[in-house]
């Protein structure tokens, strides 16, 4: 203690000669760049998939209907819900937004909002304006930080120069460290179940992944789709389209998480994990085609009890998943696994038999309690250009068949497909192999009229077509298959084309004449859609039956206009295995419901 | 005792011991004054309270009650999943939160086996040190102001107000800041930060320089702060005594250079320490470790890499699950040493939490080991400088 302790605290007197350091006006003090203010969704980019809603510890987040907005509404993609914030709930932790998988939701740097009543503090962000709503400071999700990971574990695949003179499959499918990896970047929102035609469990099976509890996996996969196998290596995957994880980075791929999830079980538990059918009811269905829509309504009925027999033209069953996917995508015996396990249920198959010829509707409809037409779509379009008619232009349907019927084609030296679908993209691919097997060189040119972003094929087929040295030729208009003197087809001459709708978006196609070029081919295939071979109903029954622009007309259920017929599959739904899957699952639901409709009556 | 021989006997020997070591006191005796400070006392750390058994104006007993601020936040933590705990942790200590994010996160990351990009290390080692200061500022405010010396806590306010801007641009936040989570940090230092801490830093300079001039250098303060509460050195170890505590003691223990934790190998600084161990001495410990840590944080900016990620790659959070195991990871905080100790069970969720706060030990044991004998008015100084936060005593 000395003299300079009891002077050295009159320093602060210096204080008086200071300017003040408050804040003049708290009130109006603007927050950080990064500042956690009160929240904002674009709610148009928002697609309500909830996992703002599952991170947030305080529970401060509800996923509400939202009526009466622009924009947002129910489809698929999107749940048509929006987060509703509590803010006497909310810590501003902003997980919410580091989460939110289109970054739709961020965080302004508001922070007053003086209101009498509570419960306006519950608002929904985006639709309920506010005046933070455009305002571009506040917490946005910083570029590369992420609670997830946004790339897609890719899949080991046989390398284009390994695969091109073969028809081995080209997927190898994943390993399970792999699959783990993949499964564990679902946010399990559920969105692709919706989208799903035959509402599969995604999110459910895929955590079974997660956890590998791969019996689990099949039971969920089996409870709604018999056709897992088949769909786990080419279902046409709607529900990637919509996976949440698609709007920031890859998409789930669901498609092989189910393939690994079959391909992890035994075949021979499989019977056991799905369970057999229940005791014998004596009611009796009669089901033609074995296709995926037949079968599956084939598995449900048969597990209920039913006496179901499958009627197929053919001599094996598979419908068009047997004779239109090549085999590089879709080896015959998942094919053959899928149908044996089907038909173990107490399915009765008549092969090489069709119905009309072999058998009449007549005979089918007194036989039976219930008849199905799931009859797909075997018909190629053509195009009906000059020159068409030559023995060598043909459907792609019909060479796909052949192709996978075993019959030795020899292929040509130059093709030419038409077409940009998925079906053109197979007969190209399947020709190219024959190709190089037997000639060692690959000439196949493939014309659409779309330009390649809106071509109508998977875009991994078009990657891969491309990779295997397939001439893709974008937006042709098919004009002539060109013969020489001889009368040898010598190519497809084709238009440019300017536009492919009208105003009213009617089919009319445009083209620029001037553009004009001969792509040269022995062959020419149309493939350019498909429909169905309805000759076996029979004149009385055709002429019974309601008609919608040449497709059978069904209600929601499948159900025909006549009472005993239901139909299913490609030909009510245009070509779509997962379509058909879940035409087989709403078929057999009201076949069921007529049957105890029906004993309620009886009672 | 008789009234006479009262005043002139050992202090320290009184008030008289019973054979079985409890007190002899008759409160029937009218001599003697149960006395609750807090938990709403001002003179009080925040919500707990002192049971004070006084004799005229001096303590001859002090029993301490907790559990005012329970919140459960261990218990909590077995409810939510790993990520979901980030966001609660930083409320068990709300003066000094960094810490609970960053002992969490290494925990979680040791456990899950996750490197940190080397750029996060020293922003998390950036934010605990400005934490740090904030946490020091409010304390010198609070001790100054025990003694009724009002006019520090103005000054040290105004400074603590600069740093929380620093941490308003760099967190997104002012006091939970919740920006250091398992997997590195939110985000990279904004544009111009080095510029704005450094003048904020200069400000705190002048502002420690003006506190020491008028609380340090000050004769009511001297006269009350020294010899108070003094903290015998061999009752560290026995106490389980840490930090600005310990080493106003003498005991040079600081976690950051015993066992160096992100970058702080990498930083040039002595642990400060103390002699006299009494209020005073404590004071001082903290006031030029704050100023130890003003240095530091420019040390952190200048060697910091300029380039670099900030967050490891994580799994998805929805459904992180961590492998069996448990760790212990520990911290200097301005209080002492911080840990977390947390066991995970193969789950999705935290199978236990528990967080070692300094407060616990210091304002809980110690203090009714130091508050005998002391004058009531001193007791509020007396547990200032102990440097309690309650909440981190009843997570």
């Amino acid at each position: 203690m000395s003299v300079r302790d009891l002077l050295s605290p009159f320093i602060a007197w210096k204080h008086l000669f200071r300017e003040p350091v408050s804040i003049r006006d708290p009130f109006n003090r603007e927050a950080s760049e990064r500042y956690r203010g009160f929240h904002q969704n674009d709610v148009e980019k928002c697609i309500g998939c909830g996992t703002c809603e599952a991170i947030c510890q305080n529970g401060a987040i509800d996923m509400v209907i939202v009526e009466g907005v622009e924009g947002i509404k129910t489809r698929p993609g999107d749940s048509g819900l929006r987060p509703r914030i509590d803010y006497g709930r909310c810590c501003w932790c902003a997980l919410c937004v580091d989460v939110c998988m289109t970054s739709s939701l961020t965080m302004s740097n508001a922070y007053k909002w003086v209101e009498n009543d509570p419960d306006k503090f519950r608002y929904i962000p985006g639709v309920d304006k506010k005046e933070w709503d455009n305002v571009k400071q506040g917490y946005h999700r910083p570029d590369g930080h992420r609670l997830n990971a946004p790339e897609r574990i890719e899949m080991p695949e046989l390398e284009p120069a390994e695969r091109i003179d073969s028809f081995v499959e080209i997927v190898g499918g994943y390993s399970v460290e792999q699959a783990r990896l993949e499964a564990d970047r679902c946010v399990t929102c559920g969105i692709c179940v919706a989208t799903c035609p035959t509402h599969m469990p995604i999110p459910e099976y895929i955590s079974a992944v997660r956890d590998g509890d791969y019996e689990r996996g099949l039971k969920l996969l089996y409870d709604s789709n018999p056709f897992s196998q088949i769909c786990g290596k080419v279902c046409t995957r709607r529900c990637e389209t919509t996976c949440a994880a698609s709007h920031e980075g890859d998409p789930i791929a669901i498609r092989w998480l189910k393939r690994h999830i079959t391909e992890q079980v035994p075949y021979e538990k499989y019977r056991d994990i799905i369970g057999g059918p229940l005791p014998a009811t004596g009611k009796k269905i009669a089901i033609i085609g074995a296709g995926p829509a037949g079968m599956t309504a084939a598995f449900d009925l048969a597990r209920k009890g039913h006496e179901v027999s499958v009627y197929e033209a053919r001599s094996h069953a598979g419908g068009m998943t047997r004779y239109g996917i090549p085999e590089y995508r879709l080896p015959f015996e998942t094919i053959q696994r899928e149908i044996d396990l089907i038909v173990s249920m107490g399915v009765e198959m008549h092969y090489d038999t069709r119905v009309g010829t072999d058998i009449q509707m007549q005979q089918l409809q007194q036989d039976n309690d219930a008849v199905l037409l799931a009859i797909g779509l075997w018909l190629g379009r053509g195009t009906r250009i000059p020159g068409a008619d030559h023995p060598h232009v043909y459907k792609a349907i019909d060479l796909l068949r052949r192709i996978r019927d075993g019959e030795q084609l020899e292929a040509p030296k130059s093709m030419v497909v038409i077409g940009g679908g998925n079906v053109a993209m197979d007969i190209a691919r399947s020709v190219a192999r024959l190709q190089k097997q037997q000639q060692g060189e690959i000439n196949v040119t493939l014309t659409a009229l779309e330009d390649k972003a809106h071509f109508l094929a998977d875009p991994v087929e078009i990657k891969e077509s491309i990779e295997e040295e397939i001439n893709i030729i974008d937006s042709r208009g098919p004009q002539e298959c060109v013969s020489d003197d001889q009368g040898k087809l010598v190519g497809l001459r084709s238009w440019k084309v300017l536009s492919i709708f009208d105003d009213q978006h009617r089919f009319a196609p445009t083209y620029d004449e001037s553009d004009e070029q001969l792509h040269p081919g022995e062959w020419i295939v149309e493939a350019i859609g498909q429909m169905s071979d309805v000759s076996l109903l029979g004149d009385a029954l055709t002429e019974k039956l309601e008609w919608d622009r040449g497709r059978l007309q069904v209600d929601d259920d499948g159900h025909t206009s006549e009472p005993w017929l239901w139909a299913a599959g490609d030909c009510v739904k245009g070509p779509d295995i997962v379509s058909a899957v879940a035409t087989g699952h709403s078929v057999a639901t009201s076949i069921e419901a007529m049957f105890e409709q029906k004993e309620a009556q009886n009672a | 005792m008789a009234d006479a021989e009262f005043g002139k006997a050992d202090r320290s020997q009184y008030p008289h011991r019973r054979p079985d070591g409890s007190l002899d006191i008759d409160l029937t005796s009218g001599k003697y004054l149960k006395l609750w400070q807090g938990p709403n006392h001002p003179g009080i750390t925040g919500n707990m309270s002192v049971e004070l058994t006084v004799c005229g104006d001096e303590v001859v007993e002090g029993k301490t009650h907790v559990g005012y601020l329970h919140r459960g936040f261990e218990k909590l933590m077995e409810r939510r999943t790993f990520i979901q705990c980030f966001p609660i942790v930083c409320r068990i200590c709300v003066p000094e939160p960094d810490f609970n994010e960053y002992c969490y996160a290494a925990a979680v990351e040791e456990l899950a086996g996750l490197e940190i990009p080397e750029k996060a290390k020293w922003i998390r080692a950036l934010i605990l040190e400005m934490g740090r200061i904030n946490s020091y500022l409010m304390y010198l405010g609070g001790q100054a102001g025990a003694f009724g010396q009002g006019v520090i806590g103005q000054w040290t306010t105004y400074a603590r107000d600069l740093m929380l801007d620093r941490f308003e641009e760099l967190t997104g936040a002012r006091i939970y800041h919740m920006f250091i989570l398992p997997g590195g940090v939110r985000d990279d230092l904004p544009e111009g930060f080095d510029e704005r801490m450094e003048q904020t830093l200069q400000e705190v300079e002048r502002t420690l320089d003006d506190v020491y001039d008028t609380m340090f250098r000050n004769a009511v303060f001297k006269k009350r702060a020294v010899g108070l509460g003094y903290v015998d050195p061999a009752l560290v170890d026995e106490y389980g005594i840490t930090g600005p505590v310990a080493r106003g003691a003498g005991v040079a223990r600081d976690v950051r250079k015993d066992q160096p934790y992100l970058v702080y190998d990498q930083l040039d600084f002595e642990p400060v320490t103390g002699r006299e161990s009494d209020v005073y001495a404590r004071a001082d410990v903290r006031r030029r470790d704050l100023l130890m840590s003003v240095d530091l944080i420019r040390q952190i900016l200048s060697k910091m890499p300029h380039k670099g990620e900030v967050m490891a790659t994580l799994p998805n959070v929805l459904h992180w699950k961590i492998p069996r195991g448990e760790t212990y990871i520990r911290g200097e905080c301005s209080r002492g040493e911080y840990g977390y100790y947390l066991v995970t069970d193969g789950s999705g969720y935290p199978r236990r939490v528990n967080v070692r706060g300094p407060s616990y030990t210091h304002a809980m044991a110690l203090l009714e080991k130091l508050i005998v004998n002391v004058n009531i008015s001193d007791v509020a100084g007396l547990m200032v400088s102990l440097h309690t936060y309650p909440p981190e005593i009843e997570r």
